[in-house]
């Protein structure tokens, strides 16, 4: 041995190691992280792969849309909605419709309020159905994931046909739709009724029972119902923790007291639960779907609001006060009446709300969303506090903050 | 179903002249009160018995350059779940006295909500455990929301409202 020269580095250091020492690692989890699902820091402090504490850092894409709304006449802050949570971007749309409508005494008819029950329960569907099957991605089913996006993909193109666009939808117009629904539109909505529930099926035998994925969601990032509500929880995440809290039962709008469907509640308020309650509630928003769509009332599909709503084309063309009001509505020269107003509808993370005061000008004085990523998101260090890491990143995907929504 | 008449008689009762115009706009009691009194308003609606009105949808402010003495106001959305009832509390503050008082002992959702405030008018929630910027960057040496700040760059000649219809 002793005629063996070792290599400098390999002579063992003649001073003595020093002495272990215990500390914390901060961990930066996001701006752009993948596992994120969205533009969100969380700087975590880790006592090796447990979290000891969290702070997040959000804005990364505020944009000023409540500035922005004090200076642009009702019709144009639609566009600015969308791009709130843009999952679900016809229940913001509508969401603000009815704000104003309710503002302005604008009564809808029937059939109006139907095709925008059917495309807000369409909405909802194609958002709890991102959320459960990113889930499913986050816990290593990415199948399940491309599986369901194929029918997200038909929901969008029912958008399409409803309103020309697809994600950034700025659907409906200030007293109905912006036209009827097509019989494309209405044979596409049957055809997604029936070719639905065998995909979303497949989608719970792969997860509902799936050993992984039960050992990995239950008992994750659980928040208690007197938490949840000192939280400002609302929506699902609300119900997974077992209160039946939903706007459209408690407060009905656009004739939601109609339907007959139920509200899904949970026990825990863990992942697993947050991921069941969604996963029923697609089966009523289908339902709910179903049951407009068949019991679609006949009758106009906008209200006698001249002021406000658009006239057809062919009107403006040969008829003085068509072309009056055209050229007003266009140039957002009508007037609001003085008001002050807090509508909520149920979005797809929770209550949507509208907080608007109207000084009787063009533009709002000040509009105020009530989002409830936003609100929800600041529980977060609590519930992901002594749980790993990677029980860290599903806790966030089960509560599906939206960015968009979260920074506005 | 709670009516609006019994909560405001009740709060008249209870705090006197300190809480004050009353109104219902599109069926929502709404009310001012002074910031004196605005926790012990919120903790007594909270903890009431009967009403439980322990939810705070929503809390955010207000900028009215014109009112002397009162520029800003805050406002809370507080809803109570067992008899579906909502209210709207108002309270106004001086801009040369921004300081209220923090809801974040009441309700843990006010803390998010108090910074947003203060990020967009810069109205001070005293006694909040991390007053700092949210949304805006930490640099930002002004308070955005507020009327003084118009949206697009005055110098321009070219944007001439009357025609944009504002």
């Amino acid at each position: 041995m002793a005629d063996i020269e070792l290599l400098p580095h390999n002579v063992p250091s003649k001073t003595e190691l020093p002495e272990l020492v215990e500390e914390l690692t901060t961990l930066n989890l996001g701006p752009t992280h993948p596992a994120t699902h969205g533009v969100f820091q969380n700087i975590l402090k880790m006592d090796g792969e447990k979290i000891v504490s969290g702070e997040q850092t959000i804005g990364y894409i505020h944009r000023a849309f409540e500035k922005i709304a004090e200076r642009r006449p009702f019709y144009q802050i639609t566009t600015l909605t969308d791009r709130m949570n843009y999952c679900s971007s016809p229940i913001n749309n509508l969401g603000w419709h009815m704000t104003v409508e309710k503002l302005l005494g604008v009564e809808i008819p029937k059939r109006a309020q139907y095709i925008r029950v059917i495309m807000m329960e369409l909405a909802r569907i194609t958002d709890h159905l991102i959320c459960n099957s990113i889930l499913g991605v986050d816990t290593g089913a990415f199948t399940g994931f491309l599986y369901v996006m194929q029918k997200r993909e038909e929901v969008y193109e029912i958008y399409e046909e409803v309103c020309g666009a697809r994600l950034t939808t700025n659907m409906g117009r200030l007293g109905g739709m912006e036209r009827d629904l097509s019989s494309t539109a209405i044979r596409k909505i049957h055809e997604f009724i029936k070719s639905f529930p065998p995909v979303l099926r497949e989608l719970e035998k792969l997860l509902n029972r799936n050993r992984i994925f039960m050992d990995r969601t239950i008992n994750v990032g659980p928040i208690s119902l007197e938490r949840a509500l000192s939280y400002g929880f609302t929506g699902p995440n609300l119900r997974a923790a077992g209160l039946d809290y939903d706007v459209r039962v408690m407060n009905p709008y656009s004739s939601y007291e109609d339907f007959d469907f139920i509200i899904p509640v949970g026990q825990n308020g863990d992942t697993y639960d947050r991921y069941m309650v969604r996963n029923e509630e697609m089966w009523q928003s289908l339902k709910i779907v179903e049951q407009a769509v068949n019991n679609l009332p006949e009758g106009p599909y906008y209200a006698d609001a001249p002021e406000y709503y658009l006239p057809p084309k062919q009107e403006v063309y040969q008829n003085m006060e068509a072309l009056i009001y055209h050229f007003k509505i266009v140039m957002g020269e009508i007037d609001a009446p003085i008001g002050e107003v807090y509508h909520a509808v149920e979005g797809g993370n929770g209550e949507l709300g509208f907080y608007l005061i109207s000084d009787g000008g063009r533009a709002p004085y000040r509009l105020h969303f009530r989002r409830p990523s936003f609100i929800y998101y600041q529980a977060y260090p609590e519930m992901c506090k002594g749980s790993t890491l990677s029980d860290a990143i599903l806790t966030m995907s089960s509560l599906n903050v939206i960015a968009g929504e979260l920074d506005a | 179903m709670l009516g609006n008449q019994e909560v405001a008689e009740a709060l008249l009762e209870k705090f006197g002249d300190q809480v004050f115009d009353f109104e219902e706009p599109y069926g929502l009691l709404t009310l001012s009160t002074n910031r004196g009194e605005i926790i012990s308003l919120l903790e007594f609606l909270r903890d009431h018995k009967t009403y439980q009105v322990m939810f705070l949808t929503d809390l955010t402010g207000i900028h009215y350059p014109d009112a002397q003495d009162k520029e800003f106001m805050v406002v809370y959305h507080l809803h109570s779940f067992i008899h579906n009832f909502r209210i709207r509390v108002k309270v106004s503050i001086a801009e040369a006295d921004i300081h209220i008082p923090t809801a974040t002992g009441l309700f843990a959702c006010a803390n998010w909500m108090e910074r947003e405030t203060y990020d967009f008018y810069g109205i001070l929630f005293d006694g909040h455990p991390n007053l700092t910027r949210i949304l805006n960057i930490e640099e930002m040496d002004y308070f955005p929301m507020r009327k003084e700040y118009a949206l697009e760059d005055a110098t321009r000649e070219d944007k001439i409202d009357a025609l944009f219809g504002r």
